[in-house]
């Protein structure tokens, strides 16, 4: 893959406070661990910080998919990547420029994913070099000898050995330390940090506290005086205050200003921490967190609580969402507002559960037998996973539909700032309408035009129908008439038509007309515009368009299609490569984007995908457009 | 009396709700298309007359079913229905009182729908203990679907699937249902003797908790001989009676002589009559008023307003939020 380095770091020496420190535009972190060691908390901490300081942010969470896989594990690497920058970061980012890393292990493992800069700084608990263990001694002996032949600048670190002088198990602190050595190696502000440890350590006692912010002092101590890296990233402080979160906690929040009441879930990764933090924060409100028996029970309680009057959200990721598929097909049929939530991963079947796909958007949109329309919405930042679900919940109340917000393990666990939203009272449900049905009134009065009906909803004197999956007329009774079941499936249909028609089409970055058009959808938004940017400011006639909606697809595409040469789709999941030798174009599957804007269009639209579980890189991005521009 | 002779005062208001008055006519919808001589007739009219005794609000009523005969029933009730999909009734009935625990919930599922397909709900259902009706309609075969073999299937019945008769032991519905944590409510009865029906079903209403009600039904259409040796035997029925449970009538005592004076308070001695099959035990077999309902314990009752969601939501953010002034709100 070729690196892009042309723009990225105007690196230049200046004589900071501390000494001299090289600024730069941004830069990627990395703390890894052993699973338990803290590399995550080291690595939240550090992206609060620098976020307190208003320098731009986006944390990913690196997680194995053991909850406790075996010590010093190449594959057991737990902690964080943090991007920062001048400017505002709306993604992960290439490879990472600096790594801090516990054992040299899960060091390997993240050499061998490729997702470490070729000769990046590495610094890297030196403790294993005497270990009792002949065979660890050598292992890391052997690992530092290959890493620095390879051109990486180790830097060993008697981690360890500097915390037992402050805690007698450094396993428990030695993650502060290494916050400290960061706070140093980027000039960060030291009494923010201070301030930081003590929000996280929040619940814990005043011992605790002070504990880990002599860790974070000394850590700090020790590198401006043993290392030699020393860097800043200038930036401004945000003039408004801004939400650190991640997607997860995003939508939970989301869910809390909907104004739903009810949450209904079964645990699955990488879905469950939204409904974590939503039991803990819930309550407060008066709100409920069922964990049902099973997925199907989770989705069958939301729709019973959505029919009876409070619009209802079931949290899940694939799998789940497959068994779900019948019942949602029953609030399709019945016309109960639902929302239901799909952290992506990798699938099908059990697939990576900790890892990122974007390939639940066939199944999402087309899911469920027989035509069960339903609207389909996909956030692209962190903000927007708050703003969906208030989104969501509206247009299920005002359709009677049911709205799937497509997420994935990406935006799952990212945190990136965004400005502290405004509470507004129109964001809450209605009270529940318990007034009496006009007489004659129908339960599914099908507008002739919009398909829409007004909904009874128990407690309604006079409204008194059972709901039926079953085809039915306008009385909600069973009916098999042929007239009458074309009458209902036009119904449901059209109410996807009607909401169509109420959505601006989709904001196109760049000009509106050039040489190539990238469409994509969800989380990859922040790598494909930054791609997109980059080689605009190289002079490439290219521009992006982002679908936050995609059933129904937003009026004004075909237009826009119509005014670049080729138009490519980029996701996260699968397709087939062209250059394979039995492919060709009577057999080749295009991504989802690209099959759905086909078909609708008629437009050419090619297509280019991975599916390694982790983000784009907006490297590969822009590296894959250069090579369709040729 | 207020002077103008039209305008009602709060409290007539209320006294006019609580008069309302319906007949069983008011509860009916529709004609049943149910197989002439199916249980499922008897347990209808038996729910329909608890309607009208216990003066039930049509607009505050639900009965939530899920696929098969049996899960026709709401169709043929005036009152809001549910007709879900096959064996998730109950997680939809639990939904609907959760979001509305005013409302009366009553679930109607077969063997089929409840005992095969939505068996984890079945058992999960009564560890929620949520307050609601729930009757098993039993008639021991799949009917809708065309006579197959169903959990609660003697051994040795033959059918579509089982053409050499089946291979399993039957289910027990009551022995399961009694060993599930939280169990509050399990009663049995028949649907030849109507009138027990009718107090069983009743006696579960009135229960606060999750009733469920075993109905042995007959399919006159798949197994018309299947219970016919306990129809003409009144010997293999056995009346549980007690003063907390089912008071047996002079009629029904003349006809079903064999009786137990049974305490639904006794855990151990129902689980033996659980487990008898010949003779069929029709009454209550367990109540425990004191097990803890589910919606109680997860709703706080507190009034929803625009400003609790706003302080709720104000302090969410707190947590997260970073100020622009580092010495400002933290």
């Amino acid at each position: 893959m070729a690196l892009d380095e042309s723009n990225k770091n105007e690196e230049s020496r200046v004589n900071g406070a501390a000494g001299k420190a090289t600024i730069l535009k941004e830069h990627i972190v990395e703390i890894i661990s052993d699973s338990g060691e803290g590399a995550q908390k080291c690595g939240q901490s550090f992206g609060a910080i620098v976020a307190r300081m208003g320098i731009g942010v986006w944390t990913v969470e690196i997680i194995p998919a053991e909850i406790r896989p075996p010590a010093r594990s190449v594959a057991g690497a737990s902690g964080n990547r943090i991007r920062i920058g001048s400017d505002q970061v709306t993604n992960g980012g290439d490879e990472t420029d600096l790594v801090v890393a516990f054992n040299e292990q899960v060091l390997l493992g993240r050499i061998h994913s490729k997702e470490l800069k070729q000769g990046c700084a590495i610094l890297l608990e030196s403790m294993w070099r005497e270990d009792k263990d002949p065979k660890v001694a050598k292992s890391y002996a052997e690992a530092c000898e290959h890493l620095i032949a390879a051109g990486y600048k180790v830097f060993e670190i008697p981690m360890e050995e500097e915390c037992l002088k402050i805690v007698p198990d450094p396993r428990r602190g030695k993650n502060m330390f290494v916050l400290g050595m960061l706070c140093s190696a980027y000039s960060l502000d030291l009494q923010i940090a201070r301030e930081q440890i003590a929000l996280t350590f929040a619940k814990k006692s005043e011992k605790v506290v002070k504990a880990n912010v002599e860790l974070l002092e000394a850590g700090y101590e020790w590198a401006d005086k043993n290392l030699d890296l020393k860097f800043e990233i200038p930036a401004e402080k945000s003039s408004t205050p801004q939400i650190v979160v991640n997607g997860n906690t995003a939508l939970a929040l989301g869910v809390l200003a909907s104004g739903m009441e009810i949450c209904a879930m079964y645990p699955i990764t990488p879905a469950t921490s939204a409904s974590h933090y939503l039991s803990d924060a819930f309550e407060s409100v008066g709100g409920v967190v069922h964990q049902a028996e099973d997925e199907i029970a989770a989705c069958a309680f939301a729709i019973g609580a959505s029919y009876a009057g409070k619009c209802t959200v079931t949290i899940t990721s694939g799998p789940g969402y497959s068994l779900k598929q019948e019942a949602i097909g029953l609030a399709v049929m019945g016309e109960i507002p639902l929302v239901v939530v799909n952290v992506m991963r990798g699938g099908p079947s059990t697939g990576q559960p900790t890892k990122t796909e974007q390939g639940d958007l066939m199944t999402t949109i087309f899911g469920s037998h027989g035509d069960a329309p339903k609207v389909v919405i996909a956030p692209g930042t962190i903000e927007e996973c708050f703003y969906s679900v208030i989104t969501a919940r509206k247009i299920a109340e005002t359709f009677n539909m049911v709205v799937v917000i497509l997420t994935d393990a990406n935006l799952a666990t990212s945190q990136q700032p965004f400005k502290r939203p405004e509470f507004d009272e129109a964001w809450l449900a209605p009270p529940i309408d318990q007034s009496a049905v006009p007489e004659g009134a129908k339960p599914y009065d099908w507008h002739p035009e919009t398909g829409l009906a007004r909904r009874f909803i128990p407690g309604q004197p006079g409204g008194m129908h059972t709901l039926t999956g079953l085809a039915h007329d306008v009385h909600s009774h069973v009916a098999y008439d042929p007239e009458i079941n074309q009458q209902g499936m036009r119904a449901r249909s059209l109410k996807l038509a009607a909401l169509q028609k109420s959505l601006r089409p989709p904001e196109v970055v760049g000009d509106r007309e050039g040489e190539l058009l990238v469409v994509g959808w969800g989380s990859t938004k922040g790598a494909i515009e930054e791609a997109v940017a980059r080689l605009r400011d190289e002079g490439r006639k290219v521009s992006s368009m982002h679908f936050a909606f995609l059933s129904p697809l937003p009026p004004g595409i075909k237009e826009v299609l119509g005014g670049f040469e080729k138009v490519l789709a980029i996701e996260n999941n699968w397709s087939d490569d062209p250059d394979d030798e039995i492919i060709d174009e009577s057999n080749r599957r295009y991504t989802a984007l690209a099959t759905l804007l086909r078909s609708r269009y008629l437009v050419d639209v090619d297509c280019w995908s991975e599916c390694r579980g982790t983000p784009l890189k907006p490297s590969t991005v822009r590296h894959l457009i250069l090579e369709k521009l040729k | 009396m207020m002077d103008s002779g039209h305008s009602i005062s709060p409290s007539e208001c209320l006294l006019r709700m609580y008069e309302e008055h319906h007949e069983i006519e008011d509860y009916q919808k529709g004609v049943p298309r149910w197989c002439t001589g199916c249980g499922d007739n008897a347990i209808l009219a038996a729910i329909q007359r608890l309607c009208r005794d216990e003066g039930l609000l049509p607009e505050k009523t639900v009965f939530v079913s899920g696929i098969g005969c049996s899960s026709r029933l709401p169709h043929y009730m005036n009152t809001y229905g549910f007709h879900g999909i096959h064996g998730r009734a109950l997680p939809v009935a639990e939904g609907v009182k959760l979001a509305r625990p005013e409302l009366s919930v009553f679930v109607n599922t077969g063997d089929g729908d409840c005992c095969s397909i939505g068996a984890a709900h079945w058992i999960h259902a009564v560890r929620y203990n949520m307050n609601m009706t729930m009757m098993l309609h039993d008639n021991q075969i799949y009917g809708l679907t065309k006579m197959q073999a169903s959990p609660t299937s003697p051994i040795g019945l033959k059918s579509n699937t089982t053409p050499r008769g089946s291979y399993l032991e039957a289910l027990n519905p009551l022995t399961v249902t009694l060993g599930i944590s939280n169990v509050s409510f399990v009663a049995q009865v028949v649907d030849w003797i109507p009138e027990v029906l009718y107090q069983v079903i009743s006696a579960a209403y009135h229960h606060k908790g999750f009733s469920f009600v075993r109905i042995i039904q007959r399919c006159p259409e798949w197994l018309p001989k299947l219970m016919e040796p306990w129809l003409h035997d009144p010997q293999r029925v056995l009346m549980l009676h007690h003063e907390d449970g089912v008071e047996i009538s002079p009629a029904v005592a003349k006809v079903y002589t064999r009786m137990e004076e049974h305490d639904p308070s006794d855990m151990n001695r129902a689980r033996e009559i659980a487990s008898s099959i010949d003779p069929i035990p029709t009454g209550i077999l367990y109540r425990n008023e004191e097990v803890p309902c589910y919606e109680d314990v997860r709703l706080d009752g507190r009034l929803r307003t625009a400003s609790l969601v706003k302080q709720g939501l104000e302090a969410e953010f707190d947590k997260f939020t970073v100020w622009p002034d580092a010495s400002g709100q933290a």
